[in-house]
């Protein structure tokens, strides 16, 4: 049987049915078709669905989907503005933060969860904060490199 | 997807106790999920019934008690009290054992109390929990009980708990709160302890006058370090003083040994820590 769900998603009232046994990701990307969210171990291990709830980063593979009532969901959805590209996305890109992908919409909504709390992060801070996104292919150092560097930009420099 | 349950999300912990007295050993607590989950997904438990506590009142919270405890409710997660100036000021210990566990992720959302109602012998709680004397506050139909937390835990992913009880807190007493100290050496893939130790002393006059230390992740469940905290009382406070009564911590316990480590081995890391730990506390006697 299929429950109500209603919450804030990407800044928009939203709401759709679920299966109380359906995990978060299951309703961004079964339910309402947002398929940026990555499903990678679906076990809680290597962030690849990372989404912030209430500005929190969790996986949204091993948070149930009823668990989103009433509450804020960013995805990497929500992330550009237009067609403007988020900082994050924008130095991704600068870096070559990125090889296959799968890893990278869960740390780009990481660290904009990072830099939301720390604006101007030391390489230590951004290390820890992303310490639960895996990525086999780029050995992490670009990645944390379009961090720092995204960071002046996407504080408005302040 | 996961197979089908039933799920509830009670309102009041009358109404929880009911499902738990009906369903018994069919129901599963959900609270953060992040050790229910992943164990259903890999199918090593698959509940008939769900039991959501995150619509009951006042689990979210942490209170304080007027003598200078704490009462830790069952959905307030790592990062709450990581963050939380009141847990930060009163249980300085846990508030860094919390910052430390699992990754940014599970931090949010993952809970002290699941984390001690899953019994994981390598969680970094325990020891802690073990220093400060912490009580598991227990709610069934017969009534409300505390349970310390050395009791409550009572082997590797086992507890104290009956099948129709509910851990509604975890109560902190007052602690010693600056001179304490946590020290690991975590797996480096799967980040959960070899060996842990708190250890928080009291200082009277120059000398040590009451010693508390904790282990995780060197036995099936975690312990206290009875004779190491009797051999401190009167002692100078000196760092790296105490080496010669840290040989062998664990040795008489069963110790585990796995593809992680040797028993060899995590006895050698349970003296290591338990050096730096006092070593760690005492750097902070001032501060």
């Amino acid at each position: 049987m299929k429950s109500h769900l209603t919450f804030e998603l990407n800044g928009e009232a939203t709401e759709t049915f679920c299966e109380p046994r359906q995990s978060l990701l299951e309703v961004l990307r079964d339910e309402l078709k947002l398929t940026g969210s990555k499903e990678g171990c679906n076990n809680g291990n290597c962030g690849a669905c990372s989404v912030l709830l209430d500005g929190r980063v969790v996986n949204s593979c091993i948070v149930f989907g009823l668990e989103a009532q009433g509450r804020k969901v960013t995805t990497i959805e929500g992330l550009a503005e237009g067609g403007t590209l988020h900082p994050l996305q924008q130095k991704f890109l600068e870096h070559a933060a990125l090889q296959c992908g799968i890893c990278t919409p869960g740390f780009l909504v990481a660290a904009k969860a990072l830099l939301d709390v720390h604006p101007h992060p030391t390489e230590a801070q951004a290390r820890a904060w992303l310490a639960g996104n895996l990525c086999r292919c780029t050995g992490y150092d670009k990645i944390i490199r379009a961090v720092l560097d995204a960071a002046p930009s996407a504080s408005g420099g302040k | 997807m996961l197979p089908a349950f039933e799920y509830r999300s009670p309102l009041s912990v009358e109404e929880a106790l009911e499902l738990l007295a009906k369903y018994r050993e069919d129901v599963k607590v959900l609270a953060g999920g992040h050790s229910l989950i992943p164990a259903m997904k890999q199918g090593e438990v698959c509940p008939k019934v769900l039991l959501d506590l995150r619509r009951m009142a006042g689990l979210s919270a942490i209170d304080p008690f007027e003598d200078g405890g704490l009462r830790i409710g069952a959905l307030v997660t790592h990062r709450d009290l990581e963050i939380s100036e009141l847990a930060r000021g009163r249980s300085p210990l846990l508030a860094e054992v919390a910052s430390q566990v699992g990754d940014a992720q599970v931090r949010n959302f993952g809970t002290l109390v699941g984390s001690v109602c899953q019994a994981d012998p390598a969680s970094d709680y325990p020891a802690a929990l073990l220093a400060l004397e912490a009580q598991v506050v227990v709610a069934s139909p017969r009534g409300e009980r505390s349970v310390p937390v050395e009791g409550f835990i009572q082997g590797a992913f086992e507890t104290a708990l009956e099948p129709d009880e509910l851990v509604l807190a975890i109560d902190v007493p007052r602690s010693w709160a600056r001179t304490a100290a946590y020290v690991r050496v975590r797996h480096v893939a799967s980040g959960f302890a070899l060996a842990g130790v708190a250890a928080q002393i009291l200082v009277e006059d120059g000398r040590i006058a009451s010693a508390r230390i904790g282990v995780t992740g060197v036995a099936e469940r975690a312990f206290r370090l009875a004779v190491i905290e009797e051999q401190l009382l009167g002692r100078e406070p000196l760092p790296g003083a105490f080496a010669e009564m840290i040989r062998g911590v664990a040795l008489g316990r069963e110790i585990l040994s796995d593809g992680a480590a040797s028993a060899e081995y995590r006895s050698h890391l349970a003296d290591v820590c338990t050096a730096r730990a006092l070593r760690k506390a005492i750097s902070r006697i001032g501060v």
